[in-house]
């Protein structure tokens, strides 16, 4: 293991101080960048060998596999940045699946003059990321676009996890009666994220939750919690996580809005630009189902902040919807957003 | 949260809600202004709190909803130039024109920058001096004051690639048409609280006078509502028909005086054409002789043809207050957030849309109540 603090950015800034077309040609200076960059970050032995495809052991159970995209804007926000959200993001898909995740690939999508010190602080984020989640970044690509045709970095990572549990995790394995069981508290990481692409100052500094789940959903089938699905609450937040549930169980499910923890400064900057603090996404937040006789134990071991939002009701052959308790005492629908959340006029 | 929590207090609305209860003998009707009034209401609940005698309508103050076509359709010919840099509030840009929409226009490679403030747009023609810089300036007096101000700092730096492209309405007026209308089943008013907040509320007394209508100045929290509404039932039963602040914490009778100042100075009252409900005299704002070099559409020249609305939407009369938006026959099947038909299910505070998003698991309502009661209008 390296040690990230002692590593300097290895390309001299003076000489050549930003990504060219060059840095993608397949020749010496993708070799260059691979070599001072990629390598001594996320040096492992099935990376070593630079082949054209990692080979990698029989993992010892059934695989999950998955894929996501970053692109987000701004590079760097309060509490993370793209590489640490593109490390988590697919090793929270594959903890959603059961699974301990294994193996990433990084696919970099890196556009014209973007500054290599950038790209270095986004790297070394991955690495520290890949540690902290117990991945290895096994396999990657590196392409350059012209200035004007990305937006700095996009960064694909792909990932295989090995389930080692017998549990069928997923929305058809979801039960009438089952309770919903929220990590923390929801939110922050739009907010923060919003926050510095429109430059918005809040009173307190709002930090996003972007964190690795695989850890605590581990946490949840070591217990012996009989999981039925579990759903990291990213684009759409809680919202869409709840419906996509709903829909794919084709069961109701009702939550009790002041259980869901929201902080207050959340809660602010939502009113203020008129978001529904339910639909914000977040990188470091799930929900699991799981039966209500197993609500304590697996709020427990999830934590503190962690809470029981609401529970599975039986079908009744209307339509599914998701109903939210409202602190008055009265009852609406939690819908989907029908895009991209807009702040409102007045 | 402070400042919010208070008014949220499950105790204080079901002690409201048990006041109103008690005070009501008979049906009423009460139309609440605001579109943001109009969401809370669906959003919390609160007409689920009420007695079944009391009928909340929702009136014509959501300003996404009632900007007309034609100002859409010379927003989206403004955005497509491309020496231009279009600047809006979030919420404006999926709403429809005739064609297009803002969305559409930035898909294709238009400017379209979504702006907090038109101060804001007026930083970006700042420091893009060969760039023209329009800003769509749309809602109620609630908006007005800041638009105003960005053409006033405008003129004074002498910002030429600055413009606005203007389409203020103002509430009053559009009150006045739905209490002069034959079909009117509007018997007392909840007021939109931040528009009395910037213009204070004595031009509402001669209406409540001539239309013998309670009119009542409220918040947008739970509790404001709850509690406009039991003043609205108070003055009903009582027979009386008074104006009256339920909002003291932000209204003061005269409003804001240096905000009203600023918007006499740039902007004159003018005809405007309300989306769904068509044009109501002296109803809008637009750029006094001074400042008519600032006009988004005069600088550019863009037509003004009247575009037409889907005539099965029943938006107008959902705007004033004469159906519901489950009686109408396309709701949530032909017209969805996602495919809008018309004005008040393309804004998150239009009524159709609000109810699609919070409420459309209830069956539709009985066909709406016979008015009873008598208001003199």
């Amino acid at each position: 293991m390296i040690d990230e603090f002692a590593l300097q950015c290895p390309i001299p800034l003076d000489n050549n101080p930003t990504i060219q077309m060059g840095h993608g040609g397949g020749g010496r200076m993708t070799r260059d960048l691979i070599e001072r960059i990629f390598l001594p970050v996320f040096a492992n032995e099935e990376l070593a060998p630079l082949h054209d495809g990692a080979i990698l052991p029989p993992p010892g159970g059934r695989v999950a596999f998955t894929t996501d995209s970053f692109v987000v804007r701004p590079m760097f926000f309060r509490g993370g940045d793209v590489g640490s959200l593109a490390v988590n993001g697919t090793v929270n898909d594959l903890a959603m699946c059961g699974a301990r995740p294994l193996y990433l690939s990084a696919g970099f999508i890196l556009e014209e003059g973007l500054p290599i010190k950038d790209l270095w602080r986004v790297v070394r984020s991955m690495g520290s990321a890949a540690r902290a989640a117990g991945v290895r970044v096994v396999t990657g690509d590196t392409k350059v676009v012209d200035k004007g045709h990305g937006d700095g970095i996009f960064i694909n990572t792909a990932g295989v996890g090995v389930i080692e549990t017998n549990l069928t995790i997923g929305p058809p394995s979801v039960r009438a009666g089952d309770v919903i069981v929220i990590n923390g508290d929801i939110g922050r990481h739009g907010i923060a994220v919003m926050a510095e692409r429109e430059g918005l100052q809040f009173e307190s500094e709002i930090a996003s939750d972007c964190a690795p789940l695989a850890g605590p959903v581990q946490a949840l089938l070591r217990a012996g919690i009989e999981v039925h699905c579990l759903r990291d609450l990213t684009r759409g937040g809680l919202t869409s996580a709840l419906v996509e549930i709903g829909e794919g169980a084709h069961l109701p499910l009702r939550i009790q809005e002041e259980a869901v923890p929201v902080r207050d400064d959340v809660r602010g900057a939502c009113e203020i630009l008129g978001l529904e603090p339910f639909s914000v996404a977040n990188e470091g937040r799930f929900v699991a189902f799981v039966p209500a006789a197993q609500a304590e134990p697996a709020r427990v071991t999830l934590g503190e902040g962690a809470r029981v939002i609401g529970s599975v009701e039986a079908a009744t052959g209307e339509p599914v919807f998701v109903r939210v308790e409202t602190a008055l005492g009265t009852t609406r629908l939690l819908d989907l957003p029908s895009g991209e959340q807009l702040p409102r006029i007045c | 949260m402070k400042y919010l929590d208070e008014y949220r207090d499950a105790a204080t609305a079901r002690t409201l809600a048990g006041a109103i209860a008690r005070a009501t003998t008979r049906p009423w009707t009460i139309m609440e202004v605001c579109g943001g009034q109009t969401h809370a209401i669906v959003r919390f609940g609160i007409d689920t709190l009420l007695p079944p005698e009391i009928t909340l309508l929702h009136g014509p103050g959501c300003p996404v909803c009632v900007t007309p076509l034609e100002i859409l359709d010379q927003a989206v010919a403004i955005a497509s130039r491309p020496d231009i840099i279009f600047c809006s509030f979030g919420d404006m840009l999926r709403v429809p024109g005739s064609q297009s929409d803002l969305f559409q226009v930035k898909s294709n490679g238009g400017d379209v920058r979504i702006v907090y403030s038109p101060i804001d747009a007026l930083q970006i023609a700042r420091e893009n001096p060969t760039k023209e810089v329009v800003f769509l300036a749309v809602g109620f007096e609630t908006t007005a004051p800041a638009n105003a101000m960005a053409v006033h700092r405008a003129k004074e730096e002498g910002i030429s690639n600055f413009s606005v492209l203007v389409s203020h309405v103002l509430v009053p007026p559009a009150m006045e048409a739905i209490l002069g209308s034959r079909k009117n089943r509007v018997q007392g008013f909840l007021a939109a609280g931040h528009v009395c907040t910037v213009m204070g509320y004595t031009e509402y007394e001669p209406l409540a006078r001539k239309y013998h209508v309670p009119i009542v100045v409220t918040g947008f929290e739970p509790l404001d509502i709850l509690q406009g509404v039991h003043m609205c039932v108070l003055q009903l039963e009582e027979g009386r028909a008074e104006v009256e602040n339920q909002y003291v914490r932000s209204v003061r009778r005269e409003g804001n005086v240096p905000a009203r100042a600023l918007l006499a100075e740039v902007f004159t009252v003018v005809p405007r054409k309300w989306r769904g409900i068509g044009e109501i005299p002296a109803s809008g704002l637009g750029l006094a002789p001074p400042y008519a070099a600032f006009d988004a559409a005069r600088r550019f020249q863009v037509d003004r043809t009247t575009a037409e609305e889907n005539p099965e939407c029943i938006s107008g009369l959902i705007l004033q207050g004469i159906r519901k938006p489950q009686e109408c026959s396309a709701f949530g099947t032909k017209c969805t957030p996602l495919h809008p038909l018309g004005a008040t299910m393309v804004s998150t505070e239009g009524a159709c849309a609000a109810y699609y998003k919070y409420r459309r698991h209830e069956t539709p309502p009985a066909a709406p109540a016979r008015r009873a009661g008598g208001t003199g209008a």
